[in-house]
């Protein structure tokens, strides 16, 4: 049957947009190939292959000889600790941006205020900023930080504070706005202060989702902390890199066990947390 | 009794993550003091104001847009590659080839899925070289995990009756997939891989940082080397390109969302 | 024979029987309905029919074939000649009309054809043909969630027809559809049925529509064959006697067997 036979109402009307966009998608890729060096020849080129083959091999056996393991012990504390910190200042910057943005405790929306105009400027404001600390990655602040304050935690604790800071603030504005503002308001009302009317109007009914949104962040603190080690922020991500980097199979199995342990751990203790905190 | 015993258990996880939290900076001995006192805060200023003005020659912007659009396209290709090599797993991974099919490539998803990005590309650094076809690589490893085990989800909650309409009709096992599950599952898989796009692209940035190619590759040379104008323009182009990506696959999304077949 | 069940009997998993000692035999070109009340096992009888439900006892016999001793293949070619019509229309909600239709030869057709035609429709004045005769040819490019669930049982009734099986099997196919439409749409299966000399056995709830188009009448109540008649013969004391305790469609009079006088349904 061709195409000068079908009757009008047999034509399909989605024919030509669809065969317009698989064209425009084939005209896009070979770019993009192109652009992202994609040879998949490379993984067989031999002296690859050569590197890759002794170095898978050896993963078995895992390295267990007693100085690695300290510094394996060492290295998941360092993780650990750098979550944690890093969290808890997160949690410090979040508190006071989440008040400013959440809508529900503006005084002006109570009543008459003053600065009603101003209030709205700063709520605007401090979401963008919270934009802002959202886009950059964090392994760029740590980057950054490693470069300004040396190899180590520190780093990577203050780029978990900024970026996980800009996260949960956002998050929490969005809790602590979703919930019942009428308590909140009432408190306004009667002349409150904002503290007070959070504590006492809004906290006890966003308090489970806020506790369980914070550990579930906490998890994957723990597995960015390891990732921003690979740029010098201490713990098991440096030693990755390391190891990693002198074709060590066996300490690179060893070390991604922990870290699959270390995910597992932390996977677990966030159920129980957010289980008995809820 | 037993909403006291809650309770106690409330007090003591709240006090163990206190202790854990001071533990914490205690272990780690970090001198936080030091960046507040007034030699720390002018360090700082010093630091921060080295990046200002950020290098806007026409050379290195022509050079950071190229960067940019490599980094573009490894998020694209890598999740593309990811996306079919996701449904295939997703396949056996929802028990469609068995039991042993699917414990099999749910450990296989598991595992893809539990390795960072950023591990997977310096592994991949190792097969493949240096430059954004590692990146590539080890953003399509990841994702499949993550793909995978969505795509696999959605598979399972999908209706069996029209597929066992089709085989009641002598349809083969591909063609009733194609015209009585893929229909169902279709839009759900294709915003998870969106939605995943969108996340790809600002781990391409960073997967640089261990040589992969694109923006992240140009700003940990110029930090290294301490030239922070031309870091600052690399970070501005990152978040432009942050920026853009997510609204053109918001478009993407809003047009395909009243696609049909 | 197109079908023929011998002492056929169905067990569920959890112990519950739904079918005992069915026998049941239709010619080549025979039109039976089953009626009978809820629950009674219509269902299992048709899906035993279908090969699709194995038989804990007896034997099934399909065009000429025991379709449980066939090898993969040469029962894959059997169900293409069987059709089935489903109480609730089994087509996902995203597929577009024409795709529907044309799924219903998909155990006639080669992969890549099936594939082709998922992408671009190959078929689709054969499906609109199909459509056509439910009354539904011009919605054939739209999409079938746009359609109401009547709508989407006519679509699914012209995939049947598409198939263009020599047994067709109907699950009340016309219960979700309004009298006209419902009767318009037997017409049209009835029809097909006379045309190309395939069987014809539906399950029916509207005992009417069961007296006025079918000429043989199987009567099932709690598993099993109560009777099995010319519909001349099916008087209102039988009726009564299977749908006892059930809310009976009975019709007072008996009605006649020859089309009646009804409306064409909208056309194209």
């Amino acid at each position: 049957m061709t195409a000068a036979a079908l009757r009008p109402e047999l034509r399909d009307p989605l024919a030509r947009r669809r065969l317009g966009r698989a064209v425009a998608a084939a005209v896009v890729l070979w770019p993009l190939l192109r652009l992202s060096e994609f040879r998949p020849s490379t993984l067989f080129d031999p002296a690859n292959l050569h590197v890759m083959a002794t170095f898978v091999a050896g993963f078995l056996p895992p390295a267990t000889n007693a100085e690695f393991l300290g510094f394996l012990l060492t290295a998941t504390l360092q993780t650990l600790a750098m979550a944690t910190a890093g969290m808890a200042l997160a949690f410090v910057v979040a508190l006071p941006l989440a008040l400013a943005a959440t809508r529900s405790l503006s005084v002006a929306a109570v009543g008459p205020a003053e600065g009603r105009w101003r209030g709205q400027g700063i709520r605007h404001g401090v979401r963008m900023l919270m934009v802002l600390l959202r886009s950059v990655p964090e392994v760029v602040w740590a980057l950054m930080f490693v470069r300004a304050l040396g190899l180590g935690p520190a780093a990577g604790v203050l780029a978990l504070a900024i970026t996980y800071g800009g996260m949960l603030a956002k998050v929490y504005a969005e809790i602590l706005e979703s919930a019942d503002a009428r308590p909140a308001r009432a408190l306004l009302a009667a002349g409150s202060g904002r503290v007070g009317a959070l504590c006492f109007g809004l906290l006890p009914l966003a308090a489970q989702e806020l506790v369980s949104y914070t550990v579930y962040r906490w998890e994957c603190a723990v597995r960015a902390a390891v990732v921003m080690g690979f740029v010098g922020a201490g713990g098991l991500g440096q030693l990755l890199d390391q190891s990693l980097k002198m074709l060590s199979g066996g300490e690179v199995s060893s070390i991604a066990l922990v870290f699959l342990a270390l995910v597992f751990l932390a996977d677990a203790i966030s159920l129980a947390l957010r289980k008995v905190l809820a | 009794m037993r909403a006291r015993l809650r309770r106690v258990a409330g007090v003591a996880s709240v006090a163990a993550v206190l202790v854990a939290v001071a533990a914490s900076f205690a272990y780690l001995a970090v001198d936080f003091r030091g960046l507040f006192t007034a030699e720390g805060r002018h360090e700082m200023a010093r630091f921060v104001a080295e990046f200002f003005p950020p290098d806007a020659s026409p050379d290195f912007l022509r050079r950071a847009g190229f960067a940019a659009l490599q980094t573009l396209a490894v998020s694209v290709l890598g999740t593309l590659i990811a996306m079919l090599a996701g449904g295939l797993l997703a396949l056996p991974a929802a028990g469609r080839l068995g039991a042993a099919g699917k414990w099999g490539a749910r450990f296989v998803l598991s595992f893809l899925r539990s390795m960072p990005e950023l591990v997977w590309a310096a592994l991949m650094v190792l097969a493949a070289g240096l430059g954004p076809f590692a990146g590539t690589l080890a953003l399509a490893l990841h994702t499949t995990g993550v793909l995978g085990r969505l795509f696999a989800e959605s598979l399972e909650n999908a209706a069996p009756a029209p597929e066992a309409a089709l085989r009641e009709l002598g349809a083969g096992p591909v063609a009733r997939f194609v015209y009585g599950t893929l229909p169902q599952v279709a839009p759900q898989c294709v915003g998870y891989t969106l939605y995943r796009w969108e996340m790809n692209i600002r781990m391409a940035t960073i997967l640089g940082v261990v040589g992969a190619g694109g923006l992240g590759q140009m700003l940990y040379f110029h930090l290294s080397l301490f030239q922070q104008p031309q870091a600052a323009t690399v970070l501005a182009g990152m978040i432009v390109l942050v920026v853009a990506s997510d609204s053109l696959s918001g478009r993407i999304r809003r047009a395909l969302s009243a696609q049909s077949h | 024979m197109s079908l023929r069940l011998e002492q056929v009997g169905v067990v569920h998993a959890n112990g519950r029987r739904a079918l005992a000692g069915v026998d049941l035999a239709v010619a080549p070109g025979e039109r039976v309905a089953l009626i009978g009340p809820s629950g009674a096992g219509k269902t299992t009888l048709l899906r035993v029919a279908a090969a699709s439900l194995r038989p804990t006892e007896g034997r099934v016999a399909l065009l000429d074939a025991q379709p449980w001793s066939l090898g993969a293949r040469a029962l894959k070619a059997l169900r293409a000649r069987v059709g089935f019509v489903h109480q609730a229309p089994p087509i996902p909600p995203r597929l577009r009309v024409v795709s529907a239709v044309l799924a219903g030869r998909l155990g006639q057709w080669s992969l890549t054809r099936a594939l082709r035609s998922w992408v671009a429709p190959a078929d689709a004045a054969g499906a609109r043909d199909a459509l056509a005769r439910v009354g539904l040819a011009e919605r054939l490019f739209e999409r079938c969630d746009q359609l109401s669930g009547g709508q989407l049982q006519r679509v699914a009734v012209a995939r049947t027809l598409y198939q263009s099986p020599r047994l067709l099997l109907a699950d009340e196919p016309v219960s979700a559809l309004d009298a006209a439409t419902a009767d318009a749409v037997l017409r049209e299966l009835v029809g097909y049925s006379v045309a190309s000399g395939a069987s014809f056995v539906a399950s029916l709830h509207a005992v009417d529509l069961a007296l006025r188009w079918f000429p043989r009448i199987v009567g099932v109540r709690d598993g099993r064959v109560m009777f099995d008649l010319a519909a001349a013969e099916v008087t209102p004391d039988r009726l009564a006697a299977l749908y006892a305790g059930d809310a009976p469609a009975v019709p007072e009079r008996p009605v006649e067997t020859t089309h009646g006088a009804t409306p064409p349904l909208a056309s194209a």
